[in-house]
């Protein structure tokens, strides 16, 4: 589940976790409501904003969530799969922030669970953490486990999803494969500078959308740069420099989640 | 020929974890949680020692107008204090942590029942109470001097244990009420006070008439007369107190609640 901050995604998690209740509609796991202990008892979780006692250290507090599921895992298997066997006897409270990451990553799968909800599970972790989450999670993807995280990286959702739902404002905007979404999201950069300020009707209904315009300088994003040149040239607009790259996938992404009435 | 359907192969999984094992892991881990806090465990079992040396052993040895040993009565009465404070300080400080941490969100993702959790953290905070009473009256024994039939001490901690229901709401509602920086500092504000206007520090007799005639209606008095009746030292009907306590049970626990369901539509709603 991919969107910028504020999208709705923690809340979309917390329906589905039973732990808000929506306003219309209603949410089933495993054909049973979220809330339901049996339906529970097939889910793993990481949520954001949540903590667990300090004084306990990670074996112990694996242990304790273990005995809340039907067939847990091994304590030492799911701590490894976390990367925190060498933290397994610290203390929770002394642990990095990236750690503690990893420690409710553990917590999260301990109970061998069907189906994980990870909210933003990369949050905090260094670069080498991130790679072993990511391995971890393939695994598990090809144990057969369905795997619901939220993130707002694209090319962290590209390099781990299989399908992507691309939610902004609450509202649900794409929902493709990486591949279908990559195709449908701009790839080109194009930044013009022009002899003179632009005016709106220089940019409009161009196959491209404008990330921003001040001035005489604008950026625009498109899959068809030639194209969008070529109109260019051809209303007269005088352009003094000009440079293509490849897209940024954030700013690619923020076009694809931009609202219309914020368009400039 | 009728073949025989194949016994069915697949192992059926138990869909839940047992209520048993979640509630024996969970009483475990809180009580671990809770030792491993100095402010809390060294806290409930070395004041009661500490306040029954300074105003229980001097007079030890004494012996009330009616036969009763002075040295039982402040037992009983530090003993009252004692189960009351592991229940005001550990729900109210207990939760008020928890709440802050967020343990309370995880939690509420996980298959564990809250009931199996609160059942948990009320049987830890007996435990500790329990192990308080022990020290205090074995203290109270072995350096006071104090000797009573060991049936009396069975008593009274039976009685105190089974009436500090309304502490443990009373810790409920400050660890609603109260954030994690708050909390201690409610909790003795309340308690304190509480404890001394009822005669738990010092005898009511020994206090100003005006803490003598608000002291019947409160709480932690009437919880006093459940461990001075064990050594038939009361000056209530056990009944009357026992009534008072129920009213104060319900009406903490009113408080508790409100501030339970505020929290839970702020962040669960």
């Amino acid at each position: 589940m991919l969107g910028p901050n504020g999208a709705g995604k923690t809340t979309s998690i917390s329906l589905m976790l039973g732990l808000r209740q929506p306003t219309a509609g209603q949410v089933r796991l495993f054909g049973r409501p979220p809330t339901d202990r049996r339906a529970r008892s097939r889910c793993g979780v990481m949520l954001q904003e949540s903590g667990t006692s300090s004084v306990l250290t990670v074996g112990e507090i694996v242990e304790v969530f273990r005995a809340y599921y039907p067939a847990p895992l091994a304590a030492a298997r799911a701590i490894a799969m976390a990367g925190l066997t060498e933290q397994a006897a610290v203390r929770v409270g002394t642990l990095s922030g990236g750690q503690r990451q990893r420690l409710y990553f553990a917590l999260a799968i301990c109970g061998d669970p069907e189906i994980l909800f990870l909210d933003e599970p990369t949050v905090g972790m260094d670069v080498e953490a991130r790679r072993a989450f990511v391995a971890s999670i393939q695994t598990l993807a090809a144990a057969g486990k369905t795997i619901v995280f939220t993130t707002h990286y694209l090319r962290e959702a590209e390099e781990m999803a299989r399908r992507i739902v691309v939610i902004d404002h609450g509202t649900v905007i794409a929902d493709a494969s990486p591949q279908e979404l990559k195709a449908r999201v701009p790839g080109k950069k194009i930044t013009l500078i022009a002899g003179r300020p632009f005016a709106n009707r220089d940019l409009e209904d161009l196959p491209a959308s404008v990330l921003s315009v001040d001035g005489n300088r604008a950026s625009l994003l498109s899959n068809e740069p030639v194209a969008v040149l070529r109109e260019l040239f051809r209303r007269g607009v005088d352009v003094a420099d000009l440079e293509v790259t490849g897209a940024d996938l954030e700013e690619a992404f923020l076009a694809l989640t931009r609202r219309p009435e914020s368009a400039p | 020929m009728t073949a025989l359907a194949p016994a069915p192969t697949a192992t059926t999984k138990p869909e839940v974890a047992p209520l048993g094992r979640m509630l024996l892991a969970q009483t475990w881990s809180e009580l671990r949680i809770r030792w491993r806090i100095p402010a809390f465990s060294l806290t409930i079992v070395a004041l009661p020692v500490l306040f029954f040396t300074f105003f229980g052993l001097p007079f030890a040895r004494q012996t009330l107008a009616n036969g009763t040993s002075l040295g039982a009565y402040l037992l009983a009465s530090f003993a009252a204090y004692s189960v009351g404070s592991v229940m005001v300080f550990g729900f109210g400080i207990g939760v008020a942590t928890e709440r802050g941490l967020k343990v309370d969100v995880l939690m509420r993702a996980t298959p564990l029942p809250p009931l199996i959790a609160l059942l948990a953290k009320v049987l830890n905070a007996l435990a500790y109470a329990l192990l308080s009473l022990v020290i205090l009256i074995a203290y109270g024994v072995v350096v006071g001097g104090v000797r009573q039939d060991p049936v009396v001490w069975i008593d009274m901690i039976a009685r105190l244990l089974a009436g500090s229901v309304p502490f443990i709401a009373l810790g409920f509602a400050i660890g609603y009420l109260c954030g994690p920086n708050v909390a201690p500092a409610v909790a003795n504000l309340v308690y304190l006070p509480l404890s001394f206007a009822s005669g738990l520090f010092m005898p009511l007799s020994q206090l100003p008439a005006f803490v003598r005639s608000i002291a019947p209606y409160l709480p932690a008095y009437h919880y006093g007369q459940l461990g001075w009746s064990a050594v038939g030292a009361n000056t209530e009907r056990l009944s009357v107190s026992i009534a008072w306590l129920a009213g104060y049970t319900a009406l903490f626990l009113l408080i508790a609640l409100r501030a339970y369901k505020r929290e839970e539509s702020r962040k669960f709603g």
